[in-house]
Formats: structure tokens, C-alpha cells, sequence
């Protein structure tokens, strides 16, 4: 929150410059989402069908559900680029462990717990020894898609029992909502709660902005830290559940690279790569806008690689747009008399 | 807090509307747009709406079985296109089946990854009525229709295994560069190639390594150099994909080994011509994948024409390649492998 | 209180300094100039990696003497010399406190270019084709450099969307199609086949390429600011260092270098098409951390790079030669990285330490 001379009201007021700007953007995405809706359902008709939309939000949730935890690592300041490995390890645990003949809901629960480990193992490296998140993930990005590899070995397991598969499959009766869909939507909700709604998130924005500060202020930096990891680490075991039923296919090489999507998904929704900033409806907003993009290029057969330079061009155009509107409030209000503090901002040149 | 509130009941708002937009159009069968080519069952097969998925696109083989598809859509009047991951791997597959689905096809054939994987997605377009033929690399049988077979399975697996014995005099150990280890037809070779090696003949020769190159161009090129480095001892490698087959190839010839470790396998003519005429391979063969492709368009059409079903005995008009019949388990073979070394090799080009 | 406290702001306590008044300090019981302290610390960090690989090479060798044959020694050079090319790009960058992405979307974009190139007219000279190379990825460094320095995006997300865009246009150009060993001349083969008094040239280019780099950081007063920016951006700002120029130009170079990488790629790998070299730029960046060079720039060198680069071939080498499981090597890099940084950090918090001892004494 900064103090701003505003000369409306003649006083200082505590307006909140950052949020003003994020409702800006959060605008901006809605914008973006109904106009890629419109120009898509004039460019194909298969656009705008029920199954369409069925079949393209099911294609969103593993990703979706990676970017719920992702979101919160960011906003404290750090980042977790061993996501989509723990997706894989966790599929991996689901085929290896069915395939030797463990019923399903054990195998399920054994591959939620590898990925709380590993979000445990990331979170006692980044907080405990004080590693950069970015190396540590970078490490374990490798480690634990290797464990992957070493799990299932060259085979690929895709025998499953009916009832996984069509979970994975099947809309809930009587509409075109798959039942993945469903689980992510709870999730969203569990997390907009704890994230803008209570203690937890408070802290988490605290501790984006200024971990020393939080720490001096009895904020318990290091273990919200290692719990947002292990967060991260227990949904991105989810998503691989998710992604096993829905792929029907445990293979050590699934989800390889998504880690790039999720981490653009989050930074298009207006999460600042500094910490500190940002809000989950912009991340699912953005979530929303990348699938409806890529849905409707899919449809007119635009290949994967090339529907990623419209994605690259949208990250890029999003951040140099904020720079360039922070740039000439901050040249107005320089104008102004009253000295006004300048924030962190998203400024490249000698920063990260 | 409140704006924040603001904007996410907009979002919330859009969602239930696109929510009720969507339960809306489930009426009319659940896509919108199945229009396309032949629903009705007419003498010939008409031109269909038929999409190809091969494996991964961008790869020489698929290609030009492409090619005998797109010969077969103006023969027939219909159309043809060709989608696909540009990597091996069945999950990636998925994704296309989905949009194929939702574009509504007539009929898709499909070179599967994976024997198991696809099998939701394929039975959710035959749901939504499109065809589903395989080829080169099959299904489960209950997730298509008919599997278009290049040649009969046993008989490739059990050639390659003599075609290196011959070059090497059946001693020697030996390794197999593969593709993906999950493709249903590598897997099939493969199991028929370790039983013929049981064979009395072969008892001096040994499969030491199956190695996976997962038919990308590079992992298929340091898999070679792997199995050399490992295997001082290596006489000779068996590559029944045509990607692994031109990096091997490379990577002996690099290696200064032509001749010291023989190479055999499935390739292409154009890609494995200098390999032949510098001595690196002897002999490998292939079919033509072009009437493969073409074959498999027929099939599809005849399918989405309601001509077949895919039931044993029944026949299809398969253009150039004559009347085909439908064999138990709905699969129709193409014809026996070709075997090219240095007096063929210049007959063929693809 | 010296002058420079006042304007300057506080620096965190985390970050390690290189611009520092000179101050003598007790390490290892003896008298050290601070300055000169912190590149003892970093050529400690190489000989640590020197060391490191001196033992796994010795321990691998007992095992299975085929490992040090010569023949294989230079094999494992081979397989690294395109990664230590980029490796010292990307170094130059990472000094400066940023991060380069996409460099493997570039090297595998230039690859393909040139090796398209010479599909269509098989007469193009070499040399000219190694010039359209660099040109080419300088030219992508500089769309990087300009994002960060003029767009003032950070470069995790710059090149994030560069990664991304630099990979479609790749798929674009390419349009599917391959370029195979048999549609280029031999003369480009041999970029990575031939050898000059017996030394491959491909590993040439990349001692080449090292060497000049060392140089450039450590003689170079550029070199030297590159440093300086990365430690405290805000002091050698202020100091009159020319930041933003010098970040362009190392995003220039980074991309010359990976353009250059790409050529040698199409030469060696032979068959490219518009998937080469994805995922690369995570094993660079593994290469530059494993080699001690700091993710949060000011410290590390275009030589660690390599050796960090050589680690991890040779750890994979080793693997094939063993006859180990392959699929533990990505574990093991992973682990290495891991490892890397820890020792990393439990050095610098010494170090620190220690100049917090000294600077209290005062």
C-alpha cells in the first residue's frame, strides 16, 4: 500500500496504486478472453460447441491445477520450475504401482505424497539453506523427472482400471463438464480463499515484498515457505493423477516442458516475477485466455510450436504495455508536487 | 477487495455463460459441426472427409505415405489432411484426436504410439461418429474399426533377424535400435525378431541391448553411439525404423565403422542411398508407404461410407490396389516387404 | 562514514560485493585484500570443479580403463564443445543478474536456417555460412537485449516469450521439413568431423571461443563492469558503468554465440529440423550454475562455465561406458546441480562471514 498525493481529495490517501493497476489488468484479460471468444466463434464454427469447450477445459486442468500452487510460490517471492517433473513422477508412481498390482486409491495416495516430498525437499533447500528457488527447481526439475525415468524405466503403463479412466474421461452425468474440471474448480476456490482470504495469504504477499520485513514483523518466513513448496509439490502430484486418467498413459516423458506454460499462465495473469503482487482470478483469467487461444488455433490446425509465438507475444506485449503505463503514470505524478515513494517495479535493465 | 470481487464474479459470470451456452448445444449430437462428406451409404465408396495422425509428422515416412492419402482423396473426390505431435508419443496424439472430434471428421486413421492410450479418446469420436482405422502401428482392437497392416507382422520381425545373420554369418552380438519402446508395432517385431533368435541356427548370435531412440533423429544418433561405446564387441544392429536406421547409419559412418558393425533395418530408399552405395549397409528393407497411405484412405472411406464395418470377410474396392480382403481381428495387409541393397536401390525414389 | 554510504542504499545483506573499497581481511590465517579475496574464492570454485572431475574421471577409470582412452576423452570433448559455446553466452548474461532462455530455440532456429541454406544453394562457401550464423542469432540477441534494456522487461520473462516466439518462427520457417545429411555439402560436415594438427574443430572453436571470453571478463574494462552490474546494479550505475548498453551487448553476444553454436549443431547432428536442440537451454544454464557461476550475477567465470560443461558430459559419458541404467542421468544432473549450488552457498556464507568479522573489527 503507498501513499499518494491525490490532489482531488487535497490530502494523502492511501490508495492502493499496485492493486489499481492489477484491476486495470485483470480488466484487460477479460477483454482479451471475450474478444478471442468472439473473433473465434466467427472463425470456426466448431468453436462455440458444447463438446468444444468440454474437450478444450479438459485439456486445461493439469496445467490449471500446477498453476493454483505456482501462483502462490511466485507471489512469495520465489519460483518452482519442478513442477511439471513432479507431474511426471507422480505419473510415473500411478503406473508403476498399479501396474505391479496396488489397488488404485493407495496408488493415488502414494503418488500424492512423493509429490508433497519433493515439494518438501525444494521448500528445505529454498528456505532452510537459503538456495535461490531458481537453481534449486532448476536442479530438481532434472532429479525428480530422472526418478521418473528410473520409476517406470523405457515402458509406458497404460492399463488402468475403468473407473480411473473414466474419471478421467466422462462429464459429469447429465452435462458436458468433466468431472477433471470439477476438481479443479474446487481447488481454485480452497485456494482464492487461503490466498485472498486469510492469514496464510497475507503473509504469503508480505513475504513476496519483503521477506526481511515479514521476519522482523514475526512473520514464520521459513515455514510458510516450505509449505507453499510443499503445496506446489502435492498439486503438481494431483495434476499428474489428472493427467494419467485423462491420458490413460503413465509415461516418465509426460508433461515434459509444461513447466514453461504454467509459468507464463501465472505471469499473464499479472503475477509480478519480483513477488509481492498479484491475484489468482487474473492467473485463472489468463489460464481461461491461453486455452481459448490455443483451442481456437487448434482448430484451424495450427500447429502447437507456431500457436506459441501468439502466447510468447502475448507475455511479452503484457509486460512492455504495464512498463510502458507505469511509465507515464509515474511521469504524471512526478509532475505533481508531493513526493510519492516508488515501489519495486517491473523493470528490467540490471534487475532479474 | 472489492474490485478483486468484482472481477471475479465477472469471471464467474462468463463461465456460466459459456456453461449454459455449451449445455445448449448438446442437442444436436454434441458437436456442431458434423456436417462433412458421406453418411449415406451409397454403392462406392464416395469422398470422405478423412484425416490422417500418423505417429509425429515431419518424418519422411509418414510423409509420403501422405502422399499415397492425398493420391487416394482425388481418386475418390474427398478430402484429406494430416495432423500430428511432432513427437512420438501417445499422449500427444490425444490432443488431435480431441480436435479432430470437435471439426468433425468422417474418419480418422491413425498410426498409434501406444496399444492402450488412445482408446478413451478414440471411443469417444466413434461415439461421435467418426470412423477410426489404424495403420502401421495398431490399436487395441476394440478402439478402431480395421488396422491397414503394411505386411504381415511375423514375417517382418523374423526377416530382419535373417538379413543381419547373413551379413554377419549368424555369430556375433548384436543389438536392436528401436523408436518408442510403448509402439505397438515395434513391440510386435520385436517379440517376433527374440523368437526367431531362439532358433538352432542362431545360437551364436546375441541380443545384448534393445536400445530406444524414440524415432527423433538425435536421441537415435547418441542411442548408436551408446550402444558402440558399451558394446566394444558389437557386430551388427538391427533398426526397424526409418528414422533410427538414418541415424545409425550416420553415426557408424562417423564412427569410421562401416562395414566393422552391419547395419540392417526398415528405412527409406532416399534416406539410406549413400549408406548403401559407401558400404555402411548392405540391405534393408521396407514396403512401399505410399500404398500404404493409399490403402488406408480407402479403408477409411469405405468405413465412413457404411461399406464395411470391419468384420472378417468382408471386401472393399481399394482403387489401384484392386479388391481387398478383410481379415480376422479387421486387419488387411498390404503385401510382403521389399528388400533393397545397391542393384535396387536406384529403381525407387521415396 | 564513507560518502558513497549516503547515496548508495543499502545493499541486502545477502548479495556478495565486488565493488569495495580495498580492506584487509583474516582468511585462512592470512592477509588478503578483499577484491582479491573474492577471485581467490572463484578460482577456488574452478580448481573445486578441476578437482572434482580429476577424481570422477579417477574413480571411473579404475572401473572401466576404457574411460581415459583417448579416443573417448575426445569424445566427451565433442559431445560438449557446442554446449560450452553457449555456455559462455549465457555467462555473460547471467554476470549481469539476467537469465537467457531462449537459447536453445535460437541455436535450433540458426541450424536450421543454415543448414536450409545449404540445401537450396550447395554452394555457398562455409565460411560464409558460419557469418550468417552468428549474424543471425546476434540479431535474435539483440531482440533479448532490447526487451530488457529499452522494454525494461525482466529476463526471465523477456526470454521466456523469446523462447517461445524464436521456436514458433523455427516451425514456421521450417514448415515441417528436414534437412538431412545428404542435402548438404561435405564441406559443412566437416565443420565437425575434420581435425586442424590433429585437434578436432569443432572442439577448436569452443577453446577458441573460452579463451577469448576469460580474456574479455578478466582484461576488458567491459568485462570487468560486467561484474560490477551484476554485484550492485544500483552502484555501478552510479558509478558511471554504462549498464544498459553493456546488458544490450551481452545479450548481443550471448545470441552471436548461440548462432554460432547453431551452425556447428546442423553441422555435427546432420539431420535438423525445427525440434533441434529443445530443452537445451535448461542444460546451459545447468552447465553455468554447475560451474559456479552465481544466478544472481557478480561472480563466476567463462572457464567454470566449461568445466561445468565437461562435468556433466563426462558424468554422462561415464554412464554410457559403465553400462549404467541411462535413465539415472537425469537424476544425476540434477543432483550435481543441486550439490553445485549448496557448496556454492555454504562458501560464500563463510565468506561473508569473514567480511563481516573484518568490517566489525574496524
Amino acid at each position: 500500500m503507498t501513499m499518494r498525493w491525490s490532489a482531488l481529495r487535497g490530502k494523502h490517501v492511501a490508495r492502493p496504486r499496485a492493486r489499481e493497476l492489477l484491476f486495470q489488468w485483470e480488466a484487460l484479460l477479460v477483454l482479451m478472453l471475450v474478444a478471442t471468444i468472439l473473433i473465434g466463434s466467427s472463425i470456426t464454427e466448431a468453436f462455440l460447441t458444447g463438446q468444444n469447450l468440454s474437450l478444450a477445459s479438459a485439456d486445461l486442468v493439469e496445467k490449471a491445477i500446477m498453476a493454483l500452487g505456482l501462483t502462490l510460490v511466485i507471489i512469495a517471492g520465489e519460483i518452482d520450475l519442478s513442477v511439471a517433473s513432479v507431474l511426471g513422477l507422480s505419473s510415473a508412481i500411478v503406473g508403476a504401482t498399479i501396474d505391479a498390482g496396488v489397488p488404485l486409491g493407495p496408488a493415488i495416495a502414494l503418488a500424492l505424497l512423493a509429490g508433497a516430498l519433493c515439494g518438501l525437499f525444494n521448500g528445505l533447500l529454498v528456505a532452510k539453506l537459503g538456495l535461490p528457488s531458481l537453481v534449486v527447481t532448476l536442479g530438481t526439475l532434472a532429479l525428480f523427472r530422472g526418478l521418473a525415468f528410473v520409476v517406470l524405466g523405457d515402458r509406458a503403463v497404460s492399463e488402468f482400471p475403468l473407473a480411473f479412466t473414466d474419471f478421467g474421461f466422462a462429464n459429469v452425468p447429465g452435462t458436458l463438464i468433466p468431472w477433471t474440471v470439477v476438481v479443479f474448480a474446487a481447488l481454485a476456490v480452497v485456494t482464492f480463499v487461503v490466498l485472498h482470504g486469510s492469514w496464510i495469504g497475507r503473509d504469503v504477499y508480505a513475504i513476496g515484498n519483503n521477506a526481511q520485513a515479514a521476519r522482523f514483523s514475526g512473520v514464520e518466513v521459513d515455514r510458510i515457505k516450505i509449505g507453499l513448496f510443499v503445496a506446489s509439490g502435492t498439486l503438481a502430484a494431483l495434476a499428474g493423477v489428472v493427467f494419467t486418467a485423462r491420458f490413460a498413459s503413465a509415461r516418465p516423458d509426460n508433461a515434459l516442458g509444461f513447466e514453461l506454460d504454467v509459468v507464463t499462465a501465472v505471469l499473464l495473469g499479472g503475477v509480478s516475477i519480483f513477488g509481492g503482487r498479484g491475484s489468482l482470478v487474473g492467473v485463472v483469467l489468463a489460464l481461461f485466455l491461453i486455452g481459448a487461444l490455443r483451442n481456437v488455433l487448434s482448430l484451424e490446425d495450427v500447429a502447437a510450436e507456431k500457436q506459441s509465438i501468439v502466447i510468447g507475444a502475448l507475455l511479452i506485449v503484457s509486460v512492455v504495455g504495464t512498463n510502458a503505463l507505469r511509465g507515464l503514470q509515474e511521469r504524471a505524478a512526478r509532475r505533481r508536487p508531493a513526493p510519492s515513494r516508488t515501489e519495486p517495479s517491473m523493470e528490467g535493465g540490471g534487475g532479474r | 477487495m472489492t474490485k478483486r470481487m468484482g472481477s471475479a464474479l465477472i469471471a464467474l459470470l462468463l463461465a456460466l455463460t459459456l456453461g449454459v451456452a455449451a449445455c445448449g448445444d448438446d442437442d444436436d449430437g454434441g458437436n456442431g459441426g458434423n456436417g462433412g462428406g458421406g453418411g449415406g451409404g451409397s454403392a462406392q465408396a464416395e469422398g470422405a472427409n478423412v484425416a490422417f495422425l500418423p505417429k509425429q509428422v515431419d518424418n519422411p515416412y509418414f510423409d509420403v505415405a501422405a502422399a499415397g492419402g492425398e493420391a487416394a482423396a482425388k481418386e475418390l473426390g474427398g478430402q484429406f489432411k494430416q495432423v500430428g505431435p511432432s513427437e512420438a508419443a501417445a499422449p500427444a496424439q490425444v490432443p488431435f484426436i480431441n480436435t479432430l472430434t470437435s471439426q468433425g471428421v468422417d474418419a480418422i486413421a491413425v498410426s498409434a504410439n501406444d496399444p492402450n492410450a488412445l482408446t478413451q479418446a478414440l471411443k469417444r469420436a466413434d461415439q461421435a461418429g467418426v470412423k477410426i482405422v489404424t495403420y502401421d502401428s495398431d490399436t487395441a482392437p476394440e478402439a478402431r474399426s480395421v488396422f491397414v497392416n503394411q505386411a504381415d507382422t511375423e514375417e517382418i520381425g523374423r526377416s530382419q533377424v535373417q538379413i543381419l545373420g547373413e551379413q554377419i554369418g549368424n555369430k556375433g552380438e548384436i543389438a536392436i535400435l528401436s523408436a518408442a519402446s510403448t509402439a505397438t508395432n515395434q513391440n510386435a517385431w520385436i517379440k517376433f525378431m527374440k523368437d526367431e533368435l531362439k532358433k538352432p541356427e542362431y545360437k551364436d548370435m546375441k541380443l545384448v541391448k534393445v536400445a530406444y531412440g524414440n524415432d527423433d533423429d538425435q536421441k537415435s544418433f547418441q542411442e548408436t553411439l551408446g550402444l558402440i561405446q558399451a558394446y566394444p564387441n558389437l557386430k551388427g544392429i538391427i533398426s526397424p525404423t526409418t528414422v533410427g536406421i538414418a541415424a545409425a547409419a550416420r553415426a557408424i559412418d562417423s564412427e569410421g565403422l562401416k562395414g566393422k558393425i552391419k547395419l540392417t533395418g526398415l528405412g527409406t530408399p532416399n534416406q539410406m542411398r549413400k549408406y548403401v552405395k559407401n558400404g555402411t549397409v548392405e540391405e534393408f528393407a521396407l514396403w512401399d508407404p505410399e500404398q500404404l497411405g493409399y490403402l488406408a484412405y480407402y479403408a477409411a472411406a469405405a468405413l465412413a461410407s457404411d461399406q464395411i464395418t470391419g468384420e472378417e470377410g468382408e471386401t472393399f474396392d481399394a482403387g489401384e490396389l484392386g479388391k481387398k480382403t478383410i481379415g480376422a481381428d479387421g486387419v488387411v495387409i498390404l503385401g510382403p516387404p521389399t528388400r533393397f541393397n545397391k542393384e535396387n536401390i536406384d529403381d525407387f525414389d521415396f | 562514514m564513507r560518502p558513497l554510504a549516503r547515496t548508495v542504499p543499502v545493499p541486502p545483506p545477502e548479495a556478495a560485493q565486488a565493488v569495495e573499497p580495498v580492506e584487509e581481511v583474516r582468511f585462512g590465517g592470512r592477509r588478503l585484500r578483499a577484491r582479491a579475496l573474492l577471485d581467490v574464492a572463484g578460482r577456488v570454485r574452478e580448481a573445486g570443479i578441476a578437482v572434482a572431475l580429476a577424481l570422477f574421471v579417477l574413480v571411473v577409470a579404475v572401473i572401466e580403463p576404457r574411460f581415459i582412452e583417448p579416443n573417448n576423452l575426445e569424445e566427451i570433448l565433442l559431445s560438449v564443445s557446442i554446449l560450452a559455446i553457449v555456455a559462455v553466452g549465457q555467462t555473460l548474461v547471467v554476470l549481469t543478474r539476467n537469465i537467457d532462455l531462449s537459447v536453445g530455440s535460437t541455436v535450433g532456429l540458426v541450424a536450421f536456417v543454415c543448414a536450409d541454406t545449404l540445401k537450396g544453394s550447395p554452394g555457398t562457401s562455409v565460411v560464409l555460412v558460419v557469418l550468417l550464423g552468428v549474424v543471425l542469432g546476434a540479431g535474435l540477441g539483440v531482440v533479448n537485449g532490447l526487451l530488457v534494456t529499452v522494454g525494461r522487461v525482466p529476463a526471465i520473462v523477456a526470454t521466456l516469450g523469446t523462447l517461445y516466439i524464436f521456436r514458433g518462427l523455427d516451425f514456421t520457417i521450417a514448415g515441417g521439413k528436414e534437412v538431412s545429411a545428404s542435402d548438404v555439402p561435405d564441406a559443412y560436415l566437416d565443420l565437425a568431423t575434420s581435425r586442424v594438427l590433429g585437434i578436432p574443430v569443432l572442439i577448436l572453436f569452443a577453446a577458441v571461443v573460452v579463451l577469448i571470453a576469460s580474456l574479455a571478463l578478466r582484461r576488458m574494462r567491459s568485462g570487468r563492469e560486467l561484474y560490477a552490474i551484476g554485484s550492485n546494479p544500483e552502484a555501478a550505475r552510479l558509478a558511471g558503468v554504462p549498464s544498459g548498453r553493456l546488458v544490450f551487448l551481452a545479450f548481443v553476444v550471448c545470441g552471436a554465440l548461440c548462432g554460432l553454436a547453431g551452425v556447428l549443431w546442423g553441422a555435427r547432428f546432420a539431420t535438423v529440423d525445427a525440434r533441434a536442440a529443445t530443452g537445451f537451454e535448461l542444460t546451459v544454464v545447468a552447465a553455468v550454475v554447475v560451474g559456479g557461476v552465481n544466478i544472481f550475477g557478480g561472480s563466476g567465470t567463462a572457464i567454470g562455465a566449461t568445466l561445468g560443461a565437461i562435468l556433466l558430459g563426462t558424468i554422462e559419458n561415464a554412464l554410457s561406458i559403465l553400462k549404467l541404467n541411462p535413465f539415472w542421468l537425469q537424476a544425476i544432473q540434477g543432483a550435481v546441480i543441486i550439490a553445485a549450488v549448496t557448496l556454492d552457498a555454504i562458501v560464500t556464507r563463510r565468506l561473508q562471514r569473514a567480511l563481516r568479522r573484518a568490517r566489525a573489527r574496524r
